[in-house]
């Protein structure tokens, strides 16, 4: 699995920018569905046949990132945020744009207090001391994301961009253990969930499926001064009753609450008020659809740093597999 | 076609009352034998081109504008009003506006300097307490003119000034109604749907409507946009400058423009010679954010007349932009069909 996420996790795909990630993920499944398609906003469509009922599982493949938005004359690049991007978190990183170039990201230097600190301050040095120099590099519409390792430590994954390749790694994971199946399974890479669930709902207007899960990550409240939430790591499979887009469709929500109990899966309840994921576009498209999700607890989202527990994903991967299995 | 646009200025069209500027398009569109129809929620949607079968391109562009609507009269015949869109409260104070369909003129007031306490003289005025006073001498007397739910536009005759310069109110997105009016004219190689929408300036609602029904593959957003080349704002946080050209969107908060569209559109402007620029900023958003995510995905593109003091009364263009803007779409468009088939996948 590690060397899945790093692979995974260390491949670019900003918001809107997804074509390397997806051709990554392609690869990995091709010859193992029975379709296997990408559509017109750019997400990747697998679809295992079956005569049963038509689920939709939904795994993001783009991650935050930033946009260069002017070229100073002294080479400096500007830029903007791609989805939640936190100016704090960024400070000090390296960012790589899609030709894999380099930069550092670094802030004004006057600004005194961390509460003034926001993109319009802060700017990305790729080494360069003319805007034509950097222009032969980086032009303004240029997208950059984050660059991190990925480790495995402990029994956690740790790394950039787990949000959401962890769910890509476990949607790849299930197509590699999945036979005969009965029900129609559409397997859905999306793009653009982090500028708002853009992809997941046009996927889902054209695929139509009777049941759609959002498999991504959600925060939790087991850190030192974090606020009360209770998702802890390595507790299982969080399984989603509401977010800031969705309230679970009870259909959803209870079977997945019923396979965790009869086949002895670990999982937790996910219960947010703010943010959202796939579901929240899903379950309003197409006259309806009966969403849920079932999701990973992650540590530092949106950070270089985000943590996940290895036990947890198995837990997510082994309730999803019962999920699409049950015929009733 | 600036003449189009000075006309298309003078009417009054504030979200959700629409109605005046449709008519005026109505009628052009019709002078141009085109077929059209107006959906239930407002907008005009005209067709052009021919069914090639394999490209269906939807053009838009918003009719509607920022305004005021009255939500109460006071004792004293006074009109208490909420804002239609988003501004600068700041811009209103001493503005004309017109009210209702009889278009009864008012100003806006406030009360005068001397009264104000040192905490109001050093804030932005608030809403709340602006109002308009169309000169009655009570609530009865005010409400023989005007009733709840009027709508009120800005009172602000379009004028050259400088050069190449005008200024006007509603040039967002009147500059896209003037463009798309030209573009209807020419001969398409595709299917072509100009949707001219209602309701963007409250949260894009119109073209979520005309999407829908028009399923394009490929849609052009023609918008006005912000600029701000003026006084104290540094080089990178300039979205556009005026008189440099169409502003084409890469990013914004509601939409990414669609890579293949793009590059297309940057190519074409260099081979032919037309001035772009890029929108520097990605704040804001239009009609493309919409679209691109309705049915089954469309992709999108916004072109953009940058537009000084938008939202203002007093808004400024450059002719050559809004010539240029055309020119770019309809250059771009023509040839689309050369490196662009619209059922294409993207692997």
């Amino acid at each position: 699995m590690i060397e899945l996420v790093r692979e995974l996790a260390g491949t670019y795909g900003p918001s809107g920018r997804e074509d390397e990630i997806r051709g990554v993920i392609r690869k990995k499944i091709s010859g193992k569905v029975d379709e296997l398609y990408t559509d017109t906003l750019g997400n990747l469509i697998a679809v295992k046949k079956g005569n049963g009922k038509r689920i939709m599982l939904a795994a993001h493949m783009d991650e935050i990132g930033v946009v260069a938005t002017y070229i100073e004359e002294n080479g400096f690049i500007r830029f903007s945020n791609i989805g939640g991007v936190s100016p704090v978190f960024s400070l000090g990183q390296r960012v790589r744009f899609a030709n894999g170039v380099c930069g550092c990201v670094c802030y004004e230097e006057k600004l005194k207090e961390p509460k003034d600190l926001n993109f319009s301050k802060m700017f990305i040095d790729i080494g360069t001391n003319s805007r034509e120099r950097t222009m032969e590099y980086v032009s303004p519409g240029d997208i950059a994301v984050f660059e991190a390792g990925t480790i495995e430590q402990n029994g956690r994954y740790i790394s950039k961009a787990l949000d959401d390749r962890i769910g890509c790694a476990v949607l790849i994971e299930l197509i590699g253990q999945l036979n005969e199946v009965k029900n129609e399974i559409a397997f859905v890479f999306t793009v653009q969930e982090e500028v708002g669930l853009r992809g997941a709902g046009t996927a889902a207007y054209a695929i139509k499926p009777d049941l759609a899960v959002a498999v991504d990550v959600t925060n939790t409240g087991d850190t030192p001064g974090c606020n009360p939430l209770s998702i802890e790591l390595g507790k299982g499979a969080a399984v989603m009753i509401k977010d800031g887009r969705t309230i679970s469709h009870p259909l959803v929500k209870n079977k997945l609450i019923d396979l965790a109990k009869r086949f002895d899966i670990q999982y937790q309840l996910e219960v947010i008020e703010k943010g959202g994921n796939d579901a929240g576009s899903i379950h309003t498209t197409a006259g309806g659809i009966p969403s849920g999700g079932v999701s990973i607890p992650c540590r530092y989202m949106h950070s270089p740093c985000e943590m996940v527990d290895a036990g947890d994903v198995k837990n997510v991967v082994k309730l999803l597999k019962a999920f699409i299995q049950s015929e009733d | 076609m600036i003449r189009t646009l000075i006309e298309l200025t003078k009417i009054d069209g504030v979200s959700g009352d629409e109605e005046q500027v449709r008519k005026y398009i109505e009628e052009r569109v019709e002078k141009y034998g085109l077929e059209h129809m107006t959906d239930t929620i407002g907008n005009l949607i005209v067709r052009a081109g021919e069914n090639s079968g394999n490209l269906k391109v939807m053009l838009a562009a918003h009719m509607d504008e920022v305004g005021l609507i009255i939500n109460h009269i006071t004792d004293d015949g006074k009109l208490k009003f909420a804002a239609v869109g988003g501004f600068d409260t700041r811009i209103l104070t001493g503005q004309h506006v017109r009210i209702g369909d009889s278009k009864i003129p008012g100003v806006i007031g406030y009360k005068s300097i001397h009264l104000q306490e040192k905490k109001e003289r050093e804030s932005a005025v608030k809403l709340k307490d602006l109002y308009i006073d169309i000169g009655a001498k009570d609530r009865e007397d005010a409400e023989k003119y005007i009733k709840l739910g009027d709508f009120a536009a800005f009172s602000s005759e379009p004028v050259f000034f400088g050069k190449n310069r005008l200024k006007a109110k509603a040039l967002d997105d009147r500059a896209g109604c003037a463009v798309l009016l030209e573009l209807v004219k020419e001969k398409w190689p595709f299917e072509l749907y100009a949707c001219f929408t209602v309701q963007e300036e409250v949260g894009l609602r119109g073209a979520t409507v005309a999407a829908k029904r028009v399923a394009p593959d490929i849609a052009v957003v023609i918008e006005g946009t912000t600029c701000a080349d003026v006084p104290e704002v540094s080089g990178h946080e300039i979205s556009t400058e005026i008189g440099k050209g169409p502003a084409l969107t890469f990013i914004d908060r509601t939409a990414i423009a669609d890579s293949i569209l793009l590059r297309h559109f940057e190519s074409t402007a260099k081979k032919e010679s037309i001035p772009f620029q890029w929108k520097q900023t990605v704040s804001g958003g239009n009609d493309a954010g919409k679209i691109q995510v309705s049915g089954s995905g469309v992709r999108v593109i916004a072109v953009s007349v940058p537009c000084r003091y938008i939202h203002s009364p007093v808004s400024v263009l450059d002719i050559y932009d809004l010539e240029n803007t055309k020119e770019l779409v309809k250059k771009a468009l023509l040839t689309l069909p050369l490196v662009f088939d619209g059922r294409q996948k993207n692997d």
